[in-house]
């Protein structure tokens, strides 16, 4: 293949880190040896809302082994912008499970015993954790995530709706949902006078770092956060967590490094995770299936101490084309924990509404699924006016159909019983950015190169991809470049996250290579003996980059077995086939299809964060009540893409892979789960007992 | 965790005895369900008796007939054993669909029987429940209880028993060998569970200090056309939202004998036993089948979350009958 590299030294498949990964010599942040170090273990409020009138310690700091109980009695004060980082700086408690207090103690162990002895006293009051699509709370944030409009029209879509023919009017519901990355949110962190350094679980060394100095009254270049690799975070590990300022706040107040990691049931209260949805979604159209109008109204929850309003309606502002359209915002403030990204944060709740929808629309039109989708296909952007810089969603639709073997369906629904099956197709998108970063290269005069940039592998096969895309624009073989990732002292780098990770950090270690090339050239080859280097910074490139609009696209198709008896749903093969500009390593963009398409069929099919009233919290806050797919829920999963020509997204051409692959899962399965039963599934998961017959 | 001290006994009289004279001492089996909620703080024992080096371990042919299981058999080599797998394929099916290979490598049948709810109210300290606190209340009749069971709760505790390899054991009659510290027994497994009542913290007929040593099979021919089927939200490493032990004679296309057990819709492993006597002497048919589930059912007493169950249950006793007897044509 043409678009993708070639570097003899990294054998097809593999990762560089994979053999340390698989013998345990890669360490993740807890794992650092680190002299001297001891333990912090927060303390969780056991109320969902009220004031802590009183705190006693006494029996914790009984404890020959406890150093220090912090609370909001005597923690140092911060300057935390962000409420979920102004650790025990207010005597308010916003949703249960928020950090109160914390014990410090010379062992995990001890802290954590310490920890339930530590006597909080809450004045509570009445909590409401109950999302409703009319909750007298409703407001209108002023945008929705990052900075999208919160609402936007076109035309007359009431109308058009009203007088469309063929017209769908269906509610949709998404549950919240948990990240659960595999690695739990950890920090060991230590102070040199006014210099902090943290072994930190993060996607992003350069950011935390700044956010993390912000909380301290520091400058930036006073903390250090070394990140050498994460495993997962899938958005919860995107900007710094209570567990970093815990942990920094823990080791001032000792005067010693202090470890901190989260128990997975502490993640589900203080990491963040996506908000549950109901979302209204209004298709008019005519006879031919050609939409009239497309209305898209969200409901959405946030904490009472931060707005996080996930952009659910924003993919369907450039899906279709229709000349009458809405998309709207609402939320409501709850005495929740706060929600944060997760994994394609928009597109996958409004996709999954969206793209059930449009079966809906196929069924009640009468016209092939894959057929509806491709006649309502946009010449530009429908909301802005403006081109596509590529947009492949069409050819990812017949391609797939062809290789899915669409052509053989028999469109009659729920006519296939005795083990049920059926099939399905949804379309997926998400946004094709790249964000401002900086590179180093450098070569020595013995001809090694050093290539230097603030990036992180958060188990993405990011360091794999960036010493490929090294070697290959300096032209050398993989082997004669070292590659310093994971560490907020190399140049600043974006995040790996919004799919922005490789295709912002590519672009910025291409010009740097590109530029140290240019200079050996200029020497003809020559290296002074204190070696050369070469700078980049992509921020002016992207800045100016062509005003148009710039996505991923693709198709999945899902082929599902439903047993009558138990209503138990299995999947027995999905494809996704993508166009995502260049694929740069295909080892590594495989990984990040199926695994994006797994995490889609547990959404469909698993993934409910419950939420108790009585209580206010998750109650299955462990994996074993919160279900992700198992290696047996996964079978025949396979991801293709088609070779697309991205001319503006750098010099790699990559419009990001980490999540367009999650993005329409759930549709697709919901879709080809109605198809098998004749039930349409509107809320998900779609558990047993939905479709028991 | 609290501290605690950790023993390990020369054998099963001195472990009866140690636990009998000590407060707050437990029999500690494959640990894979007391050390997560000493964890949690649900356990706090404050002495480990470790009964697995006690040569329980054997599976041995029993005197009259049947096979007599060690109590600390690990769950993998019960389900692997050839004449479970020949004679009592129920047993191995209910193992295998149980948990995870790592689990089942260290968990003990001893410890199988004896392993706690996954309410998730139990499981949380922090909340009331009867049975972890007697007396404190049950948030999950008002809460989360969709796993919660149908048959046998009380208003003070609705959970259910977790365990697959009982379900089966309940449905083969099996008897549990105790060792106490006056004397030794053997109970019925029927016998060995209580239902919650307004005591849910009583879980069991054992007094402190009693050992299961052994489990033992009765001889049972019609075993042979035996199956487990567990339904579940996940393919695997899911606890049962429902599960069905069978095992079913046939003869003359008639019900000659039967046993039937269900898994995860009451707080003990479930012998249908009215549904056994509604099929006995009737035509094995999907009709006979069903309304024998739906005669147990019918003292079912389900919640708002829990309700599907009465028709889930239904369904899959059905089906598992039904395809046994089909088998057996």
């Amino acid at each position: 293949m043409t678009a993708t590299l070639s570097t003899p030294q990294i054998p097809h498949g593999t990762r560089i880190d994979g053999p340390d990964k698989v013998t345990g010599r890669a360490r993740y942040a807890f794992e650092h040896p680190v002299d001297g170090a001891v333990y912090a273990w927060p303390v969780q409020s056991t109320i969902a809302k009220g004031e802590i009138r009183d705190t006693d310690a006494s029996a914790a700091l009984a404890l020959p082994s406890v150093l220090a109980v912090l609370t909001p009695d005597n923690a140092p004060r911060l300057t935390a912008d962000d409420p979920e980082l102004a650790l025990f700086q207010s005597r308010s408690v916003a949703y249960r499970g928020q950090l109160v207090a914390a014990v410090v103690a010379t062992s995990l162990e001890t802290a954590r015993g310490a920890a339930d002895l530590v006597r909080i006293d809450y004045a509570e009051v009445p909590h409401d954790v109950t999302l409703t699509p009319d909750h007298p709370g409703l407001y209108k944030p002023e945008k929705v995530n990052p900075n999208f409009p919160t609402d936007t029209e076109a035309g007359d879509p009431d109308g058009a709706f009203a007088a469309a023919p063929v017209r769908v009017d269906k509610t949709y519901r998404t549950p919240g949902e948990h990240n659960n990355p595999m690695e739990p949110h950890a920090t060991i962190a230590w102070w040199e006078g006014d210099r902090l350094t943290v072994f930190e679980a993060t996607q992003g060394p350069s950011r935390a770092a700044t956010i993390i100095a912000g909380v301290f009254g520091l400058q930036p270049d006073q903390v250090r956060v070394i990140a050498e690799h994460v495993g997962g975070g899938f958005g919860a590990k995107g900007t710094p967590r209570p567990n970093v300022i815990l942990a920094a706040m823990a080791a001032r107040a000792v005067g010693r490094p202090v470890k901190c990691v989260l128990t997975r049931q502490q993640m589900f209260a203080v990491v963040g995770h996506r908000a549950p949805s109901i979302q209204r979604l209004r298709l008019g159209a005519d006879e031919n299936g050609r939409l009239t109008a497309i209305v898209h109204d969200v409901v959405g929850q946030t904490s009472t101490i931060k707005e996080f309003a996930e952009q659910t309606a924003v993919a369907t502002r450039h899906m279709y084309a229709a000349p009458n359209r809405r998309t709207t915002h609402r939320m409501v403030r709850l005495d929740v924990p706060t929600p944060a990204w997760m994994r394609a944060p928009g597109e996958c709740p409004g996709m999954f509404a969206l793209e059930s929808a449009m079966d809906e629309l196929a069924v009640a039109t009468g016209i092939d699924p894959v057929e509806l989708r491709i006649r309502n296909e946009p010449a530009v952007e429908p909301e802005s006016g403006k081109p596509f810089s590529s947009r492949n969603l069409v050819a990812c639709l017949r391609e797939g159909a062809a290789w899915f073997g669409w052509a053989d369906r028999d469109p009659a629904a729920g006519t296939r019983r005795h083990g049920l099956t059926g099939t399905g197709v949804a379309a997926s998108t998400y946004p094709a950015r790249a964000m401002a970063s900086q590179a180093l290269a450098s070569v020595e005069a013995t001809g090694h190169y050093v290539v230097s940039i603030a990036a992180v592998d958060i188990g993405t096969g990011a360091r794999t991809a960036l010493l490929a895309v090294a070697a290959d624009a300096l032209g050398v073989p993989a082997d004669h470049v070292t590659l310093r990732i994971g560490d907020s002292e190399l140049p600043p780098a974006m995040i790996a996250g919004g799919s922005m990770g490789n295709a912002s950090w590519s672009w910025a270690v291409t010009d740097a290579c590109r530029a140290l090339r240019e200079q050996i050239r200029a020497r003809d080859g020559a290296i002074p003996a204190g070696g050369l280097s070469a700078h980049s910074s992509t921020g002016d490139a992207i800045g100016a980059l062509p005003d148009h609009a710039r996505y991923s696209f693709g198709a999945q198709f899902a082929d599902v077995r439903v047993d009558a008896d138990t209503g138990e749903v299995r999947v027995p093969r999905l494809l996704g086939v993508f166009a995502a500009g260049r694929i740069v390593v295909p080892a590594m963009a495989r990984s990040q299809f199926i695994g994006g398409m797994t995490m889609g069929l547990s959404m469909a099919l698993h993934e409910e964060s419950m939420i108790d009233p009585q209580f206010g919290d998750y109650p299955n806050h462990d994996l074993a009540s919160y279900h992700v797919a198992a290696n047996a829920d996964v079978c025949d999963l396979d991801a293709r893409w088609i070779d697309e020509d991205e001319p503006e997204l750098g010099p790699a051409g990559a419009k990001g892979i980490g999540e367009v692959g999650i993005v329409g899962t759930a549709a697709a399965i919901a879709n080809a789960v109605y198809h098998a039963t004749g039930i349409r599934v509107r809320d998900l998961p779609i558990r047993l007992d939905k479709l028991l017959l | 965790m609290q501290p605690f001290q950790y023993q390990q006994p020369a054998d099963a009289a001195g472990a009866v005895a140690t636990v009998a004279a000590t407060d707050g001492a437990v029999f500690l089996g494959g640990g894979t369900n007391l050390v997560d909620l000493m964890k949690l703080g649900v356990e706090a024992p404050g002495l480990l008796v470790d009964v697995t080096r006690l040569s329980m371990d054997r599976i041995e042919p029993a005197p009259d007939g049947g096979l007599r299981i060690g109590a600390g058999v690990r769950n993998s080599d019960l389900a692997a054993d050839p004449r479970v797998r020949a004679e009592y394929p129920v047993l191995a099916q209910a193992l295998l669909a149980g948990a995870s290979g790592q689990l089942r490598n260290m968990a003990t049948v001893g410890g199988n029987l004896l392993q706690r709810t996954r309410c998730l109210y139990f499981q949380d300290v922090t909340k009331p429940c009867n049975k972890r606190q007697p007396g404190s209340g049950c948030p999950a009749r008002t809460g989360e209880h969709r796993n919660l069971a149908i048959l046998g709760g009380s208003a003070s505790c609705i959970a259910t028993h977790p365990s697959d390899m009982a379900v089966a054991l309940a449905a083969l009659g099996a008897v549990v060998h105790v060792q106490g510290a006056g004397r030794s027994r053997a109970l019925d497994l029927a016998e060995l569970y209580r239902l919650p009542g307004d005591e849910p913290d009583r879980e069991t007929a054992l007094s402190r200090g009693d050992l299961i040593t052994a489990v033992e099979l009765p001889p049972l021919d019609f075993a042979r056309c035996s199956a487990y089927r567990k339904v579940r939200d996940r393919a695997s490493y899911a606890f049962a939202v429902t599960s069905v032990a069978a095992a079913i004679d046939v003869e003359d296309g008639l019900v000659r004998d039967v046993r039937l057990a269900l898994g995860a819709v009451a707080p003990v492993p479930w012998r249908a036993r009215r549904a056994e006597q509604a099929m006995l002497g009737r035509p094995a048919t999907e009709e006979t089948f069903r309304s024998a589930a739906d005669a147990e059912l019918a003292a079912a007493a389900p919640l708002r979350g829990n309700a599907f169950k009465v028709p889930l249950v239904s369904n899959v006793v059905t089906a598992v009958l039904s395809q046994l007897a089909g088998s057996t044509r």
